[in-house]
């Protein structure tokens, strides 16, 4: 009985130490003033992190886009109001799918990345090391890492959103038959830019704030072992991806009541 | 890998995103920045306005020339007052013209088109059309014809 309460209570107590560890680090890492010496070091990882992710996010962002099209025409035309089709799409896409996807992709590609190297870096000594030369490491591994996710999320989930409003014309457009002239201009009425296109653009930011700040934790707290960096990689995109989901329900959900 | 390309790649993905904005903020949400501008105002009264919402094109001849600005219930006279930003550059609407709500397709948006009246005298800011044309209400419309049929 006892050893089921202490358990419980020992779990509670080590998810606070972590989370609070994790506020930490946020902190530190951020809480310095930008050195224009590490500017370089926030290009370098914009590079890991935002540019090497474009291809994936834009070739999954046409496939959505595309199949979209395609669903919710076969839909609309039952209704005879396939001319609808842009505003559905472009709605969708801004406001909810670019967003959220493009925050998955981005854990899954960039996140598990930054894991396994700052667990890396860690398990080989490379921190400790650094801290011995007098190298602050949440200045010169954490901090960069954490701006590149937080500046490259939102461009990645604009471009998805962009390429997939071009996927589902194209297949809505020239392919379906659905005119051209009203798939455009019922989106450019219907889609305002305060109301729909900046609830995005804040939905993924808080999004690449999360994930980026998930993944520094994860490398950064892992045991220094193989199999310590596997699971915090595996944690990583579990974490990051759920937190996405259960996030956005929320972000929405405060956003529609202002 | 240089950092000079680095540097060059990251640029170009700055700029790719802020393309990507600007689409979504022109091509795809309809953002003007300098609307307001060189408008001006014209009031309208209707009987019924169910369907119009602020931000209503307003056309002449199926060319949208302006927009609806606001919708307001007026009290003494029980119908609803809309106030319509028109483009500067159409100048020339003459004072007896009419303002209908008509809409785009079966289950279109409601707009408001304009008819050009006879008269030489041109609207300015701040006048009103007085001869109007309420929105037409499909449900109205079914009942009359179901009770035509009896």
């Amino acid at each position: 009985m006892f050893a089921y309460l202490r358990l419980l209570g020992r779990q509670t107590l080590r998810l606070f130490a972590t989370m609070g560890r994790a506020g930490r680090l946020w902190w530190m890492a951020i809480a310095h003033k930008p050195d224009p010496a590490n500017f370089s070091l926030v290009v370098r990882q914009i590079y890991q992190l935002g540019v090497l992710s474009v291809v994936i996010t834009v070739l999954s962002g046409f496939s959505i886009g595309a199949v979209l099209a395609l669903q919710g025409y076969n839909q609309l035309v039952r209704y005879g109001s396939e001319s609808a089709l842009g505003l559905g799409v472009a709605l969708v896409l801004v406001m909810e799918i670019g967003p959220v996807v493009s925050a998955l992709l981005f854990a899954g590609r960039a996140g598990s990345a930054v894991t396994a190297e700052i667990g890396l870096m860690k398990a080989t000594e490379q921190l400790t090391s650094m801290e011995m030369m007098g190298v602050d490491p949440l200045r010169r591994i954490v901090s960069p890492r954490l701006w590149a996710g937080f500046i490259s999320m939102p461009l990645l989930a604009m471009m998805f959103s962009v390429v997939g409003i071009w996927g589902a014309a194209l297949v809505g457009v020239e392919w379906l038959g659905v005119y051209e002239g009203a798939f455009w201009s019922t989106m450019s009425e219907g889609v305002d830019f305060v109301q729909h296109v900046l609830k995005g653009i804040i939905k993924s930011i808080c999004f690449g704030l999360v994930v980026t700040w998930i993944a520094v934790f994860q490398g950064y707290d892992s045991e220094p072992t193989s199999e310590g960096i596997a699971d915090a990689t595996t944690r990583t995109v579990v974490f990051s991806s759920v937190s996405v989901l259960v996030l956005d329900f929320f972000l929405t959900l405060m956003m529609f009541n202002f | 890998m240089q950092m000079r390309t680095i540097e060059i790649v990251v640029g170009a993905f700055m700029l790719a995103g802020l393309i990507s904005l600007g689409i979504l903020a022109t091509r795809i949400s309809g953002f003007n920045v300098d609307g307001e501008t060189n408008t001006y105002t014209v009031y309208a009264s209707f009987e019924n306005v169910s369907g119009l919402t602020v931000r209503s094109k307003v056309s002449i001849a199926g060319v949208e020339v302006g927009q609806v600005a606001a919708i307001d219930y007026d009290r003494n006279r029980y119908d609803a007052r809309v106030r319509m930003e028109i483009d500067g550059s159409v100048d020339n609407i003459s004072v007896d013209s009419t303002a209908a709500i008509l809409t785009e397709g079966l289950l279109g948006g409601k707009y408001i088109g304009l008819s050009i009246g006879a008269e030489d005298e041109f609207l300015e800011d701040g006048s009103e059309i007085t001869d109007t044309q309420s929105a037409i209400i499909l449900e109205e419309l079914i009942g009359q014809f179901l009770l035509d049929q009896f």
